[in-house]
């Protein structure tokens, strides 16, 4: 892309902005400097916590107001905004720069249609009459490539998918035709088919209208299917910045180097088919109706699982993967006896718990523990580490002292001091309250462990460390694991076999190595079509 | 919808039997003879007995309760002891000066204390902010007739702006009739502007940190935009909800408010009825009440819909 002879919409000079006293570090950016030409898509990668974010926000003028920029400029097509008043920064929104969200699902106004919504943006910045905004309103609709414009216009947002509110979003961003985009993590809570989708629509209309796009994510995936240029940060600072070609396969910095060898590859670790195990857990015909009550209308009927058939033997990793409501979750509940099945048949080695009485049902409970995806809130923050370790075994039986024995080898196991055990859940970070929320499972001695998305909310980096101390409890202790998972590459890694669950149902079931090397069904086929950066076979370097 | 409706309406059935039941058995189960009260401090206990069975009040409690909800399930209210009307015309012409005191109160309590709990929570923090915290604990703790009487002396007694009490009917002069409802009304309104300011902003304070606010920002729009159109939408279902509660405020400091400024409603009518021992008036009364406070709340669970498009019944 020869861009350089153009001026760029965005430079980022020098740019430092100050956290409020008392936080982890004195800047929440440090002197950040780049550019974003005209047509061109930057992506700024990291971790949680390096800045991504508030640079974004800087850059819109939102910045909370506990956040101060200290230094620098912020220059779009020449305009110092970090010098504009809230007047100009306000005229400047959504007609030079806008800016779409990660969460499509809370980011609209619930009370206003989707076309009102809109309308705000062109009755704010623009003398068009009603009619025109209108007609102007629908043709961005049919460029967000949505169906039925004219439904969609008086839609609710609840009315919509997530992926329908994604497009809402960027047609709103897009109706005024900005210079610049700023995407934050804009399809980070979306499937991956809507994101391979929403990905493609963004690059479509950015190159239609020459848009530089500043795009903020924390996956590499994406990276590679979207960047021009890549600008890598570590709490608040620029780690390295070029061509995204030369910063995933040559990158010079030893924390680019990490980062990328973190990312889990999308081909299956090659680890053997064994079915020597005894088995731990077999479904039979696993089924999870919801029905609606409803006092003279039809009852509503859901079918969360259908004839669900897995089986999972010692030491083994069997993966569900699937998409937001194909029914992993519910798999991964009536397993646990979370929710009761409504019909199908449990064996918990010879037990059958499906429709065994809570009652009868209690001393099985230990055999089965569940770790779950958000470390920050499956921990009550008032109850210790330790306290919540020994819970559980206590409740069977178990002395204090023992107990706390045994956490304290726990804790060790997942590598962390046993002496923090009298501290509370806010004092850890999210990777080490999932290591905790794993020492807690453990301390029941399980024979299946279910982690139920248990490092989607991980930084790349954390999540391979936790992915690695699963994989290395599961050889130690010959357990039985049940994955359960949005995301390709973590399954491809993990996993011995891998069911794949669309609409409820299990649509394809194998070895990871048959499932991802030849899959059969054409949902599968979709799916890993779909995975971001596919192509790209991320390298393992020495940090 | 009609469904969530005729279920609700059904369901008030119910609710009245009780509240019917509780009443009946109440009065009649507390000390305090309507048949001596009508016959006077002279008396002999021939003449009080004459009464008790005139009234019909010889006969055992259930034969009582048994009458009374025939004649009701009729739309017969009964007689009242006292004035020698029917229940239904008494109530009639008590009405109308505590709807207007009620319309009054509410129209002046919604339109002060939604914008100034709106704009507390704009400005948390701010001296604003406190103030509006600070009179809404003022506000629900000082009783009613303290305000009253606070008011009466400063604007009618001392400045002389308006009249001390009574009430002219609003056919009569409308100008008079407005004239005598500005001091009930502040009256009544300061509990309910204190609690609703109160929840505006607790409300209001909660949407703020959504994500939408955060796209209306990045929309341009301006600062009263984002909190008019996109914040209180949004604040308004947990706001209605204490409304339809606070009516219960309302009718029971209508009776304060009503006595204090000598208006003739049925806030008055019912201390009247309840210190003469008055059986079927306050019967009827609280009966009226309870139906006010279920149709009300009922109204309000309706008009969610018309705030959040989310909520289908």
């Amino acid at each position: 892309m020869s861009t350089e002879t153009k001026r760029p919409v965005l430079e980022v000079r020098n740019l430092s902005v100050a956290l409020p006293k008392g936080g982890d570090r004195v800047h929440a950016v440090e002197k950040v400097s780049f550019t974003v030409n005209p047509g061109e898509i930057v992506c700024l990668v990291g971790e949680s916590g390096s800045g991504k974010s508030v640079i974004a926000f800087t850059v819109m003028g939102l910045l909370a107001k506990a956040l101060k920029p200290t230094s620098g400029e912020i220059l779009l097509e020449g305009e110092n905004i970090l010098a504009a008043s809230e007047d100009r920064l306000r005229e400047l929104r959504c007609t030079r720069m806008s800016m779409i969200f990660q969460e499509p699902m809370t980011a609209l106004n619930p009370v206003m249609t989707c076309g009102d919504q809109i309308d705000e943006v062109l009755s704010t910045h623009t003398q068009l009459d009603a009619a025109a905004r209108r007609a102007k309103i629908l043709a961005i609709l049919a460029r967000v490539k949505l169906p039925e414009p004219e439904r969609i216009y008086a839609s609710f947002p609840h009315q919509l998918s997530g992926g329908q509110r994604q497009r809402i979003m960027i047609a709103m961003a897009l109706v005024l035709d900005p210079v610049l985009l700023i995407a934050d993590e804009p399809t980070t809570a979306l499937d991956v088919t809507t994101q391979a989708e929403i990905l493609k629509l963004v690059a479509e209309l950015q190159a239609g209208q020459g848009t530089g796009v500043l795009f903020i994510t924390h996956d590499f995936g994406v990276v590679a299917e979207i960047a021009h240029r890549v600008a890598v940060l570590r709490w608040g600072e620029l780690v390295e910045m070029g061509p995204t070609e030369q910063i995933l396969s040559r990158p010079v910095q030893g924390y680019t180097k990490m980062l990328i060898s973190s990312v889990p590859s999308i081909t299956p670790a090659h680890r053997g088919v064994r079915r020597d195990g005894k088995t731990v857990l077999r479904t039979e015909k696993l089924g999870k109706i919801y029905t609606g009550n409803a006092f003279f209308q039809k009852a509503r009927v859901v079918k969360a699982a259908v004839d669900v058939d897995l089986d999972i033997r010692r030491g083994e990793t069997l993966g569900i993967v699937g998409e937001s409501g194909s029914g992993k979750s519910t798999v991964a509940r009536c397993i646990a006896r979370l929710i009761d099945p409504s019909e199908g048949k449990i064996y918990l080695g010879d037990t059958e718990i499906a429709t065994m009485s809570a009652r009868k049902l209690r001393p099985h409970r230990r055999r089965v523990q569940i770790v779950f995806q958000d470390p920050y809130r499956s921990m009550n923050p008032r109850i210790t580490v330790g306290d919540f370790i020994i819970e559980g075994p206590m409740n069977f039986g178990i002395g204090r002292e023992e107990a706390m024995a045994r956490a304290r080898k726990l804790m060790e196991t997942v590598r962390l001091d046993p002496n923090a055990l009298d501290r509370y859940p806010h004092q850890f970070s999210g990777g080490q309250r999932q290591r905790i929320c794993i020492a807690r499972a453990l301390a029941m001695e399980p024979e299946l462990l279910i982690a139920d998305e248990a490092v989607s909310a991980l930084d790349v980096s954390v999540q391979k460390q936790v992915l690695e101390l699963l994989d290395e409890i599961r050889v130690r202790l010959n357990l039985a694991v049940l994955f359960i998972t949005h995301d390709l590459r973590v399954a491809a890694q993990i996993c011995d076999y891998v069911a794949v669950m669309s609409k409820g149902r299990v649509v394809e079931y194998g070895s990871a190595e048959q499932v991802f090397g030849s899959p059969k069904d054409d949902y599968t086929k979709a799916l890993f079509a779909a995975a971001p950066g596919r192509h790209w076979e991320f390298g393992k370097f020495a940090a | 919808m009609l469904d969530f409706i005729a279920r609700r309406l059904i369901a008030i059935i119910p609710v009245l039997a009780v509240v019917a039941i509780f009443v009946f058995l109440m009065l009649r189960l507390t000390p305090g003879d309507p048949a001596a009260v009508i016959a006077g401090d002279n008396a002999t206990s021939d003449q009080i007995a004459d009464i008790r069975n005139k009234l019909g009040l010889d006969e055992p409690i259930w034969t009582q309760f048994a009458i009374w909800i025939g004649n009701v399930l009729q739309g017969n209210f009964g007689e009242s002891f006292f004035f020698k009307k029917t229940v239904a015309e008494l109530i009639a012409q008590r009405v109308e000066p505590t709807l207007a005191l009620a319309i009054c109160t509410l129209l002046f309590a919604v339109s002060v204390s939604v914008p100034i709990g709106v704009l507390a929570a704009y400005r948390q923090g701010s001296v604003f902010d406190r103030a509006v915290m600070g009179f809404s604990v003022l506000g629900f703790s000082v009783p009613g007739f303290v305000i009253g009487y606070c008011l009466i002396y400063v604007f009618a007694i001392e400045l002389g702006w308006l009249p001390v009490q009574g009430y002219v009917r609003i056919g009569v002069n409308f100008w008079q009739f407005l004239e005598r409802m500005v001091l009930p009304s502040l009256t009544l309104s300061v509990g309910f502007i204190a609690l609703i300011s109160r929840i505006t902003r607790a409300s209001v304070l909660e949407v703020l940190n959504e994500d939408y606010i955060r796209t209306a920002r990045a929309k341009g729009l301006s600062n009263r935009v984002v909190l008019m159109r996109h914040a209180l939408r949004n604040a308004a279902v947990p706001i209605l909800t204490v409304i339809g509660l606070g009516i219960a405020i309302l009718i029971g400091g209508a009776v304060v408010t009503e006595s204090v400024f000598g208006l003739p409603g049925l806030g008055r009518l019912t201390v009247e009825a309840v210190l003469s021992r008055d059986f079927p008036t306050i019967q009827t009364v609280i009966l009226l009440f309870s139906v006010v406070y279920v149709v009300i709340n009922l109204l309000i669970d309706i008009s969610y819909t018309l705030f959040d498009p989310r909520i289908r019944y």
